[in-house]
């Protein structure tokens, strides 16, 4: 049986009316609601005394590194999936061609680990 | 209609026009109910009171049959401010903040004798009272009180929540009662 294009428009007006109506419901409530400001009461809560200073504080690149790292051989394992399908189809001739796929990941991995890049001091 | 020896459960209804499964009455009385039966505290514990607070939170006493079933140690989620104990005057500044930093509508219980009126320290350090600084809704007197008297001033304060106009935040007496004590 054929689906066109058109079969899935009923699914995006759904979407848009549920996702609008909490949006609607958000942006009237905080114009109905009543509101009383002053420059004390707006100031950021720190347990009555005042605030000094930035909450951002710089954070080491050791988090970042480990998550790109994992990005990458995750999307490794991503390309695999497909394989794993189709294993009997694709065969010895798949096969290798995955093989030389994941030598030159191996390769990257190796590199990582000679240049100390996962090493969690 | 009821035998005087049994206990009343039931709350009073709010007056109302009440039908065949229906109850009509004004949004001020529903609101008012409402507030009132989840007054969300700030315990704002020093000294002594603060522990016969904790043991009104613990389940013999049980504050949370009240309403005040979490504990808010954010101004800006709490109700009611709490204020148990020995406030110095070098705490007063904290204390002022901490009330001005709570969001409409908020009420404030002075638990014990220090919290009121400085108790048995009348001393240059103890302020003499905190009602010197911010506005109180009721004042429960004791040194400590014990848990019952506390739980005796929370319904105090829910019968002047249940009762309390809606729009009171904007209304001019309001802004009067702060003013008077520079609070904008």
């Amino acid at each position: 049986m054929e689906s066109n294009q058109s079969d899935y428009l009923p699914i995006l007006i759904q979407m848009l009316l549920a996702v609008g109506f909490v949006v609607l419901t958000i942006i009237g409530s905080s114009f109905l609601g009543p509101k009383r400001h002053s420059k004390n009461k707006d100031k950021t809560f720190e347990c009555g005394i005042e605030s000094v200073g930035n909450a951002r504080v710089p954070f080491s690149v050791k988090y970042f590194l480990v998550a790109i790292l994992f990005v990458l051989f995750d999307v490794e394992v991503i390309f695999m999936y497909p394989w794993a399908v189709n294993f009997r189809a694709m065969g010895v001739e798949g096969m290798m061609k995955m093989g030389i796929f994941m030598v030159l990941l191996l390769v990257g991995f190796f590199y990582v680990m000679k240049k100390k890049g996962l090493e969690w001091e | 209609m009821s035998n005087s020896s049994k206990i009343i459960t039931d709350a009073p209804a709010p007056e109302g026009f009440s039908g065949e499964g229906f109850f009509a009455t004004k949004l001020d009385s529903v609101v008012g109910m409402a507030r009132a039966n989840s007054l969300w505290p700030l315990p704002f514990a020093t000294s002594c009171c603060g522990i016969e607070f904790m043991a009104t939170m613990a389940s013999h006493y049980d504050v949370a049959r009240f309403g005040s079933e979490r504990m808010s140690f954010s101004p800006r989620q709490a109700d009611m401010l709490l204020v148990m104990g020995t406030i110095a005057k070098k705490m007063a500044p904290i204390l002022r903040q901490v009330y001005e930093q709570m969001a409409e509508p908020r009420w404030v219980i002075s638990v014990g004798a220090c919290a009121c009126s400085g108790g048995i320290f009348d001393t240059y350090s103890v302020l003499q009272g905190i009602d010197k600084i911010i506005p109180v809704d009721v004042y429960v007197p004791g040194c400590p009180p014990r848990p019952e008297q506390i739980l005796d001033g929370v319904m105090r304060l829910q019968d002047l929540v249940r009762s309390e106009s809606v729009r009171r935040r904007s209304s001019p007496e309001y802004t009067e009662l702060l003013a008077s004590y520079n609070i904008k």
